[in-house]
């Protein structure tokens, strides 16, 4: 079985404590060890999709735990599985492939659990190098966490113990007798499969393994032998002695965002991370789990060199930090203080716009701000050529892109009798087609990969606002909005949000570089500046919109209305679309 | 015509000299005061220090009192009212960002400076400050075309844009970018009302009535009363850059005369000011 999961792995067995555990490794022995370990009911396999990619750069170790895969199982079973043994286990592995230096340890579900144990115990000390924990808490910790709330139940806290207690429904089942052993090795076992593709979104292939049924009803003594006890006793002292790196998965059925709201005081070097995702990350996020653990082992193993979207400022760091953000309509307006927002956020940023000087400029400061990376791409979006070949570009060079900013446009006022079809054809190429274009290109690219992602495209209050002076420009992002509503529609089984923003009046140059359709040159550059500067007094700063666009990532928000003006169309078109048609027909001095 | 000009130049330059005094006494002041700065210590002690530095070298009377702004203040972060400028008991850190903007009136001279720094490093202020050098370029080449302030105030605002940051100097009371600034008469008593020398405020109101009659503003703002050429005198100016929670700005004396002589016309006080300075190394690395 390993076998297939594994290409080129060398596999070893580690006797310890009456067991022998089946250990595997990848990559060359000679660089940092990486131990992963697995939770329940798994077997190392979880961990084949990320291990490959962590190959490449690192000793890559996996090992079934005690009772699971091709690892034997304790006899008798009870008392068999405490982490005490684990903790021995794993000692005893890391002994065996890294004798010499300590390793870094990471782990998921009980994986992680377990791997808790191992960072707060002294008799790990020296041995573990760094820590990556997902989806499985300290029970220590735990216990703390249920005991504080429950010794002063305020509302809030007896919230967060009731949505807690009810997550854990699984762990009450597990505590019956046979029952879940019966159910394992019966239909739950056979089914398992289906249920994570439908539930969880695990892609189908060669996980779970055949060994699932054994594994889970063995397994349950996890549960049993450590459960009660640990909630009962806590360890008083279960500080980590290693850096941790805690990614949390904000989808998670099984355990609460809130589980980790103390745990800076537990493990003092602490690097959060959150991903949009359930709870079987290591199947369904596998790029960005090898991307943190690579920056993570990395920044440890060379402290010189610390990644710089580690000591990124932005609140949204554990978010966006070494994700792959571009934006387009980036050299200036909202679209340049959207790239500073995801820089700050410690995101890798791609700047493009026709501008190339001020795509450049953008990257550069970008930089300054805490972007772990960022480029500056000269593309006219609606050229769709040089839109595919641009892709084509940051696939092969910086990867696929996380989040797809389409925000470039241009302004175009001026009556519709007026307004001749060149002016039509170039404000929807920009305005429609750019955005087309991008959801298009990018958008595939991101479903190909199945690991999630999201298109945030800059639509306008114009968009639900209807006005004589603006037609061409409204049609345009109206059709914006609808196109965004109706990929979210589609994009949304595979995990890939899309959001409408509507600003509103915003302090950009849109006003400077507008067309007035209908009037000779002089006229359109004072209509210009006259515009510039009701915007300029209005002095709405592209910043809150990049705030919001941050927000709305973070959030999936479907339609963002920014400003008041904005806020209250938004509302009237709902409730009061008379008015708005009365107001349509006044036509604004300029 | 030329011989008159040049009278008149070299009848001021007795006066600059004044000015120019003052404006390195206050340089001296903020750099002094800034290698003082230390981790722990608040906006209202930076203030302090300076207002004594100044006083013990003989300062009585002020255009307006010292500030200083630490961290987030650099940029005016959601200034609202005017109180806000104030010195606050924000405490500095490391690499933390600082302005120290201070007016002093020493023997009848008035000076207005501002002086930017981090506590240690700070790459992003850094970046501010050298690209500070094309505003004081911009600001000097227009203002000997004899270009209309606000046309001027506009197009420096245009460069921030480019830039990538925002107009921060539009948070000043009237958003100006500079004021004139002018001899002081010396009293024995010198009050302040707001953190502004009474002397100092009655010259501008002076000036604010004058120039209401003739058509212009010793106001620099991007407002139509400021729809005119430069008027000759001195002019602080102050461009204050702001880029997502860091400023910096510098503050200079302006030179304006009614030469026909561009060169004439308009420069800079002196070209000896930590700011200027550093622009030269940079050039030469």
């Amino acid at each position: 079985m390993s076998g297939t999961a594994f290409a080129g792995a060398r596999e070893r067995r580690v006797s310890t404590g009456g067991v022998e555990l089946c250990v595997v490794e990848l990559g060359e022995a000679d660089r940092p060890t990486v131990v992963l370990v697995h939770g329940y009911p798994d077997s190392k396999e979880v961990w084949s999709e990320v291990a490959e990619r962590l190959a490449a750069r690192f000793h890559v170790v996996l090992y079934d735990v005690r009772g699971h895969g091709r690892s034997t199982a304790p006899v008798p079973l009870r008392g068999g599985f405490t982490l005490e043994k684990l903790t021995d286990d794993f000692l005893a592995v890391a002994d065996a492939v890294s004798p010499d230096r300590p390793v870094h340890l990471v782990g998921h579900d009980w994986g992680s659990v377990q791997g808790w144990e191992f960072a707060t115990t002294a008799r790990t000390e020296g041995r573990i190098a760094s820590f990556t924990s997902m989806s499985g808490p300290s029970l220590d910790h735990f216990g703390h966490w249920i005991k504080k709330r429950m010794a002063r139940p305020t509302p809030r806290r007896a919230a967060q113990l009731l949505n807690q207690g009810a997550k854990s429904w699984y762990v009450y089942m597990l505590h019956t007798p046979v029952l879940p052993e019966l159910a394992w090795r019966g239909p739950l076992g056979k089914r398992w499969p289906k249920i994570l593709q439908r539930i969880e979104k695990v892609p189908s292939g060669s996980y779970p393994t055949a060994s699932l049924p054994s594994d889970a009803a063995h397994g349950a003594w996890l549960y049993r032998d450590n459960v009660r006890s640990r909630m009962r006793r806590p360890r008083a002292d279960a500080y980590a002695h290693v850096p941790v790196q805690l990614i949390t998965p904000t989808g998670d059925a099984f355990l609460s965002e809130r589980l980790y709201d103390d745990l800076e005081l537990w493990a003092p070097d602490l690097l959060r991370r959150t991903l949009p995702a359930k709870h079987w990350v290591p199947r369904t996020r596998p790029d960005q789990l090898a991307a943190w653990i690579t920056d993570f082992v990395t920044s440890r193993e060379e402290p010189a060199t610390r990644a710089p979207e580690q000591r990124a400022p932005g609140r949204y760091a554990d978010r966006f930090g070494g994700q792959l953000v571009l934006v387009t309509g980036a050299a200036s307006g909202i679209g340049r203080a959207t790239a500073f927002a995801f820089a700050e956020a410690g995101a890798r940023v791609v700047c493009v716009d026709r501008d190339a000087e001020g795509a450049a400029r953008t990257a550069d400061m970008a930089r300054l701000v805490g972007a772990a990376e960022a480029w500056g791409e000269c593309v006219d979006v609606s050229d769709e050529q040089a839109m595919e070949k641009l892709a084509a570009k940051v696939a092969a060079e910086y990867g696929i892109v996380d989040v797809l900013v389409n925000n470039a446009g241009i302004g175009l006022s001026g009556p519709f009798l007026e307004t001749t079809s060149e002016d039509w054809k170039k404000v929807l190429d920009v305005n429609l087609w750019g955005v087309i274009h991008g959801c298009r290109i990018f958008g595939k690219q991101m479903a190909e990969r199945g690991q999630g992602g999201h298109i945030v495209n800059t639509a306008s209050a114009a968009a639900y606002l209807p006005s004589r002076t603006l037609p061409a420009y409204s049609t345009s992002k109206a059709a914006v909005l609808m196109l965004s509503e109706c990929l979210r529609a589609e994009l949304a089984s595979q995990s890939i949000g899309v959001s409408a923003i509507c600003p509103g009046i915003v302090n950009t140059n849109i006003t400077a570089t507008s067309r007035f359709a209908g009037v000779d040159e002089a006229e359109e550059k004072r209509r210009q500046a006259r515009s510039s500067r009701l915007y300029g007094l209005r002095n709405f700063p592209p910043e809150k919109v990049a705030d919001a666009i941050v927000l709305a990532v973070v959030r999936n928000q479907a339609v963002v209305p920014v400003t008041p003006e904005s806020k209250g169309a938004l509302w009237m078109s709902r409730f009061a679309p008379g008015t708005l048609r009365r107001l349509a027909r006044l036509e604004p001095r300029l | 015509m030329a011989g008159d000009t040049k009278r008149r130049t070299g009848q001021l330059s007795a006066e600059l000299r004044g000015f120019r005094e003052v404006q390195r006494l206050a340089y001296a002041c903020a750099e002094t005061v800034a290698a003082q700065l230390r981790p722990g210590v608040t906006e209202r002690e930076a203030a302090r220090m300076q207002r004594d530095w100044l006083r013990e070298r003989g300062v009585r009377d002020w255009f307006h009192l010292p500030f200083a702004w630490f961290g987030d203040r650099t940029a005016f972060a959601n200034f609202k009212i005017p109180l806000q400028f104030f010195p606050t008991n924000r405490k500095l850190e490391p690499g933390m960002p600082f302005i120290l903007d201070m007016a002093p009136v020493h023997q009848g001279y008035a000076a207005d400076i501002g002086y930017s720094g981090s506590l240690g490093l700070n790459p992003v202020q850094d970046r501010l400050m050298s690209d500070l050098r094309h505003h004081r370029a911009l600001i000097l080449e227009q203002a000997r075309e004899r270009r209309s302030l606000r046309e001027i105030y506009e197009n420096v605002e245009r460069l921030m844009t480019r830039q990538g940051y925002a107009n921060r100097h539009r948070a000043y009371p009237f958003g100006v970018i500079a004021h004139k600034i002018d001899r002081v008469k010396e009293r024995r008593w010198s009050p302040t009302a707001f953190g502004f020398g009474t002397q100092s405020l009655k010259g501008l109101a002076g000036d604010v009535l004058h120039g209401h009659r003739e058509g212009w503003s010793p106001l620099w703002s991007p407002y139509r009363f400021s729809d005119h050429p430069p008027q000759p005198g001195l002019w602080a100016v102050e461009p204050h850059l702001g880029f997502r929670g860091t400023g910096a700005k510098f503050e200079e004396i302006l030179v304006v005369t009614d030469s026909r002589d561009p060169e004439e016309s308009a420069f800079w006080l002196d070209e000896e000011l930590p700011h200027v300075r550093r622009w030269a190394e940079e050039k030469t690395a």
